[in-house]
C-alpha cells in the first residue's frame, strides 16, 4: 500500500461527515424547493403533485411585483449607504496603530455579536412617538411634534444599515490592512494630491474589499424580515416577509418555494457579477 | 468614526437604560429599580428558553467543528474530484439569504416528517455553523507548514496519530475562533429558528421577538442586558485566543531539510 493511496484514503474518511451532511441538508432541501416550486397546492393543506407554473406566474402580479420592488429599493438604498458610512471607517481603521487596530476591532464585534433583537427593540425607543429622538428634536426646538418615524420606510433603512454596516467595514478592512502603503507614498511624492493618490492607488486596490462588502449587504437586505417587521409594522414588506406570511400563515409552500427560488436567482446574479469584477471567488473579511 | 461607534452603542444602552426603569410602558421614566431583574429568574419560560439556546448553540457548534475541521483537513490532504464542488454546497448555508434557508428546512423536515423541535434546529444551526469552522481552518492549514505532519509520518506516526497529536493542536485556534462564532450566530439566530422549532420549544431569541411584537415589559429589557454582558465576555475571550494564535507556531528550523 503506497503512501499517496493512504493519504487518498484518510482524505475521503475525513471530508465524508461533511459530504454527507451537505448533500442531505443543504442539497436535499435545495432540491426540494426547487421541485416544489413545481407543484400546486393542496386542496385545504400540503401539496398535490400535479406539475405548474403558476407559482411563478403569480409573481408577476401588481402586489408581489411591488414588495421586489419596494426590497430592491431598500436593498439598493441600505447598501449604498453602508458603502458610504462603512468603506472610510474600514479605510482608515487600516491606517490606525496596530493597538488602537485592535481597540476598534473590538469596539465593532461587541455590538455585531449582541443580539440583534436587542440592537432594533433599542432603535425602536428611538424612533417610536416621543422617543428618544422626538425628544431630543422638540428639546432642540426643531421640531414641534413627534415625527413618528417608527413603523416607516426610513426606519426600516436605519435598521438595515445598521445591521449591516459591520459587514462592509470587515471587508474594507480586510482589504485595506493589505495594502501596501508605500505605493501611496510613492504617489505622493511623485506630485500626487492625496486625493487623487486616493483615486488611482488606494481606491482600485480595496475595490475587491468595497465589493465584497457590497455582496455581504446587499443580499442579506432582501431577507432580513424582522428587521421590516419591528421597525416597519407591517407597512412596510421585503421579500423575505412575503416569504415568511406565504410559509406560516397563508400556507401557500408551492409559492414560497417559487419566491424562495427567484430570491435565489437574484442572489446568484449578484454573486455572479461580483466574481467578474473581482476576478475572485473569495469575499474578503467573511469570516 | 467615534460618530458611528457610538451610533452603534446607543440603541445597546438606551435598552439597557430602561431594564432599570420601575413603570412598565417603557416609555417614561419614572425611577430606577432591580425589580426587573429578579422578576427574570423567577419566569420559568424565560429559565427554559435560555437553557434551550445553550444546549442548540453547543451542540450545533460541537458538531459543526467535527464535520468542518475533518473537512477542511481532508480537503487539504488530497485532491479529491469533486472537492471545490462539495465545498461550495458546504458554504451555499452563510451565502444564501437566510430566508431562504428557514423555507428549505421547513419544507423538508416536513417532507421527512421529522418532528420540528431541538432535533430540527440543531440540524439547521450545525448547517450555517460548518462554514465557518471550514472557512477558518482551511486559511489556518493553507498557511501552515505541512512538514510537521509529515515529519511525524516520517518517524513511524500512522495518518491518525499525526492528526491527532500534529495539525489538530496547530488548527486548534482557529477551530475555537470558528466555535465562537458560530455560537454567536447561533444565539442570534431568529430567522432560520422561526421556521424550524416545535410550538414547545422555545429558544431566547424567538421569545424577544414574539415580545417585541407583542408588547415589552422591562423583563425583556433586563434579559437583553444580561446577553449583553455575555457577549462582551465572549468578545474578550476571542480577542485574546486571537492574540495567542501569533506566537505559538514554533520556528520550522528544528526539521533539517533534505538539502543539508
Amino acid at each position: 500500500m503506497n503512501a499517496s493511496f493512504v493519504r487518498k484514503r484518510s482524505a475521503i474518511a475525513a471530508v465524508l461527515p461533511m459530504y454527507i451532511f451537505s448533500i442531505a441538508f443543504v442539497l436535499g432541501p435545495l432540491i426540494y424547493m426547487l421541485v416544489l416550486s413545481f407543484l400546486t397546492r393542496g386542496q385545504q393543506w400540503g401539496v398535490s403533485a400535479i406539475f405548474t407554473l403558476k407559482n411563478y406566474t403569480d409573481i408577476f402580479e401588481p402586489v408581489y411585483l411591488a414588495t421586489f420592488a419596494q426590497s430592491l429599493k431598500l436593498a439598493l438604498i441600505s447598501t449604498a449607504l453602508v458603502a458610504l458610512a462603512g468603506y472610510p471607517f474600514g479605510y482608515f481603521m487600516a491606517r490606525l496603530s496596530p493597538r488602537w487596530r485592535s481597540r476598534c476591532m473590538m469596539l465593532l464585534i461587541i455590538p455585531f455579536w449582541t443580539s440583534s433583537l436587542m440592537r432594533l427593540y433599542g432603535w425602536m425607543i428611538i424612533f417610536r412617538a416621543n422617543g428618544t429622538l422626538d425628544s431630543l428634536l422638540i428639546s432642540l426646538g426643531l421640531i414641534e411634534s413627534p415625527l413618528k418615524l417608527l413603523y416607516s420606510f426610513p426606519a426600516v433603512s436605519v435598521g438595515m444599515v445598521y445591521s449591516l454596516l459591520p459587514f462592509m467595514i470587515y471587508s474594507v478592512f480586510a482589504s485595506a490592512e493589505k495594502l501596501d502603503w508605500s505605493l501611496v507614498e510613492a504617489a505622493r511624492d511623485l506630485g500626487a494630491s492625496p486625493f487623487s493618490a486616493f483615486a488611482t492607488v488606494s481606491l482600485p486596490l480595496t475595490m475587491p474589499g468595497l465589493y465584497s462588502g457590497v455582496v455581504l449587504t446587499f443580499i442579506p437586505t432582501m431577507g432580513l424580515y424582522f428587521i421590516a417587521d419591528i421597525l416597519g409594522g407591517n407597512k412596510i414588506a421585503l421579500v423575505g416577509n412575503l416569504i415568511q406570511e406565504q410559509l406560516l400563515r397563508v400556507r401557500n409552500w408551492p409559492f414560497a418555494a417559487a419566491l424562495s427560488v427567484v430570491l435565489m436567482l437574484l442572489t446568484s446574479l449578484f454573486l455572479l457579477a461580483y466574481r467578474r469584477l473581482s476576478h475572485s471567488g473569495e469575499l474578503e473579511g467573511l469570516v | 468614526m467615534g460618530a458611528i461607534l457610538t451610533l452603534m452603542y446607543l440603541p445597546i444602552v438606551l435598552v439597557i437604560i430602561y431594564s432599570f426603569n420601575e413603570s412598565k410602558t417603557s416609555s417614561v421614566w419614572t425611577g430606577a429599580t432591580w425589580d426587573w431583574y429578579i422578576q427574570l429568574f423567577k419566569d420559568g419560560s424565560m429559565i427554559s428558553a435560555l437553557k434551550n439556546s445553550v444546549v442548540l448553540a453547543l451542540a450545533s457548534s460541537v458538531s459543526a467543528a467535527f464535520i468542518g475541521t475533518l473537512g477542511a483537513v481532508g480537503m487539504s490532504k488530497a485532491k479529491l474530484r469533486g472537492a471545490s464542488a462539495m465545498e461550495y454546497i458546504s458554504t451555499l448555508p452563510i451565502m444564501l439569504p437566510e430566508i431562504i434557508l428557514g423555507m428549505v428546512f421547513l419544507a423538508f423536515f416536513s417532507l421527512i416528517r421529522l418532528p420540528f423541535g431541538m432535533l430540527t434546529l440543531i440540524i439547521s444551526h450545525t448547517s450555517f455553523s460548518i462554514p465557518y469552522v471550514l472557512l477558518l481552518v482551511k486559511a489556518r492549514l493553507s498557511g501552515m507548514d505541512k512538514s510537521y505532519e509529515e515529519a511525524a509520518r516520517d518517524l513511524g506516526a500512522s495518518e491518525l496519530q499525526a492528526f491527532l497529536t500534529v495539525t489538530l493542536p496547530l488548527v486548534a485556534p482557529a477551530i475555537v475562533s470558528g466555535m465562537l462564532l458560530a455560537i454567536a450566530m447561533s444565539f442570534d439566530d431568529v430567522i432560520i429558528s422561526v421556521f424550524v422549532t416545535g410550538v414547545n420549544t422555545n429558544t431566547l431569541p424567538i421569545k424577544i421577538y414574539t415580545q417585541i411584537k407583542t408588547g415589552v415589559t422591562p423583563k425583556t429589557n433586563a434579559l437583553c442586558a444580561l446577553l449583553f454582558l455575555a457577549t462582551v465576555f465572549l468578545a474578550i475571550l476571542s480577542s485574546w485566543l486571537g492574540k495567542s494564535k501569533k506566537s505559538e507556531m514554533p520556528p520550522i528550523e528544528i526539521i533539517p531539510s533534505q538539502s543539508h
